[in-house]
Order: C-alpha cells, then sequence, then structure tokens
C-alpha cells in the first residue's frame, strides 16, 4: 500500500460507493485515525416529505473541483491521506450521496480534515440535487434560498 | 453568431436545453452574455449575477469568452 500523503482517490461515480473500499484506500501503516464522513438521503427537508433523490453533475468540471478541494485541504494539513467519492444519478432514502475517508496519524486532522473537504465541497463542486417528494412532485434544491447570504465559488483564471 | 452555454439541473429544464445557442458575438463579457440569456424565454430564471465557468474554472462577471470556449451557466450548486 502506498505511503504517499494527499489525494490517493477522488471520482465522480453512478453506482454505490463502498465505504470499505475507501477505508482501504487511505489505511497505511502511519495512520492512527481515519475519520469517514458520509452524507446520505434524508427523508425530509424543510418540513416536506423527502421519498429520493437525483444528483446531476458537470461532470469533468465537478471531477476536478472535487479533487481540487481534497487537494487544498490536504495543502494545509501535512500527513492526510484523502479518498472521497461523489454519487450522481437517482438515490433511494439513507444512500451514501458523498463519502469523504480522511486518515492522519492523529485524530485532530482527521476529524478536522473531513470536515473542512465537505464544507468547501458544497460551496464549489457543480452538482445539483433534485428531492422527490411524497405527492409525485419534484424540485432542484437551491441552498442559496434558505441562507442569509448566498456565497459564491471562489474566482479563478479563465 | 452565437456562443453555446452547457446547462444543467434547473437552468436546463428552465430554457428547455442542456446545450443553449446564445445570440451574442465571442469574444464577449460574461455579463454581456448573461443579458442576453435573461432576454431568452426561460431567462427569467437567472440572477444578474449567476454563477459561470469558463473551461471549467470560476469566473466572474468581467471576464471575457473566446470563441470556441466551454461556457457553463450554472445553477446554485447542491452537492453533498
Amino acid at each position: 500500500m502506498s505511503q504517499q500523503d494527499g489525494v490517493v482517490h477522488s471520482a465522480i461515480v453512478a453506482g454505490p460507493i463502498d465505504l470499505g473500499r475507501l477505508y482501504e484506500r487511505v489505511q497505511a501503516s502511519g495512520i492512527g485515525a481515519v475519520s469517514m464522513f458520509v452524507g446520505t438521503v434524508r427523508d425530509v427537508n424543510e418540513g416536506r416529505s423527502v421519498t429520493g433523490m437525483d444528483y446531476e453533475a458537470y461532470e469533468s468540471m465537478a471531477a476536478a473541483e472535487l479533487r481540487a478541494v481534497a487537494s487544498e485541504v490536504c495543502a494545509q494539513m501535512p500527513g492526510l491521506r484523502v479518498a472521497l467519492e461523489h454519487r450522481v444519478g437517482t438515490l433511494a432514502l439513507g444512500e451514501a450521496s458523498v463519502v469523504i475517508a480522511a486518515a492522519h496519524p492523529h485524530r485532530g486532522p482527521a476529524i478536522e480534515g473531513a470536515r473542512q473537504i465537505i464544507e468547501a465541497l458544497k460551496h464549489r463542486v457543480p452538482i445539483w440535487k433534485r428531492e422527490h417528494y411524497v405527492d409525485g412532485e419534484r424540485a432542484w434544491v437551491d441552498p442559496t434560498a434558505s441562507r442569509a447570504r448566498a456565497s459564491r465559488p471562489p474566482v479563478g483564471d479563465a | 453568431m452565437s456562443v453555446s452555454v452547457l446547462l444543467f439541473a434547473s437552468y436546463a429544464d428552465a430554457f428547455g436545453a442542456r446545450r443553449l445557442p446564445v445570440p451574442i458575438d465571442a469574444p464577449c463579457a460574461v455579463h454581456d452574455l448573461v443579458s442576453a440569456m435573461r432576454a431568452l424565454p426561460g431567462g427569467h430564471i437567472l440572477p444578474t449575477e449567476p454563477l459561470v465557468a469558463v473551461n471549467q474554472v470560476w469566473v466572474d462577471g468581467s471576464a471575457t469568452i473566446g470563441a470556441g470556449d466551454e461556457v457553463a451557466v450554472i445553477p446554485p450548486v447542491a452537492g453533498g
């Protein structure tokens, strides 16, 4: 197994995410802590019953941004090893939409690394989700509608 | 001439297209492209400053779009 730090695996996937496989990807002999963040499909959002979710991505850019987010956090935390996947397509309640495995010799950076990656991912990776409701209606989620102030991704050079 | 714009999620639904030809000549500024899109059917969904990526990099309204650039006008992201 590679002892290299940084992002060991990053992907947008169309099928179920294998949590154990992501754990295995970051585990290594110098690792003392692995923090796994798992985002799952919830049965209610803002008071409405949800029965499922479609995820759509601007796939090539999303793959690049997903890796960039993880790389930037790793650059701030020497020794951090990360493997992550975000799923697209139609998901049932309780299924994992995103999994981040963050490993480090110590628990503090492992937990903090996973937290920073999920927060940044939500702000700048071009992925969208459409909720399915009990009455058959479907609607795209707009996080900026429920935030006090819309946050925007950092702008780079075109 | 037109600029071909990639659309996703709610914006694709509103414009009824995933790749929309916008009647404007390149090179042009991002904010001019957005203004042209807001005048099209479905354009009411766009805020004055939507998220925009050129060649898969986030840009602001003053950025320039050149001929052949990959342009995407992007709804509020909601991953996770």
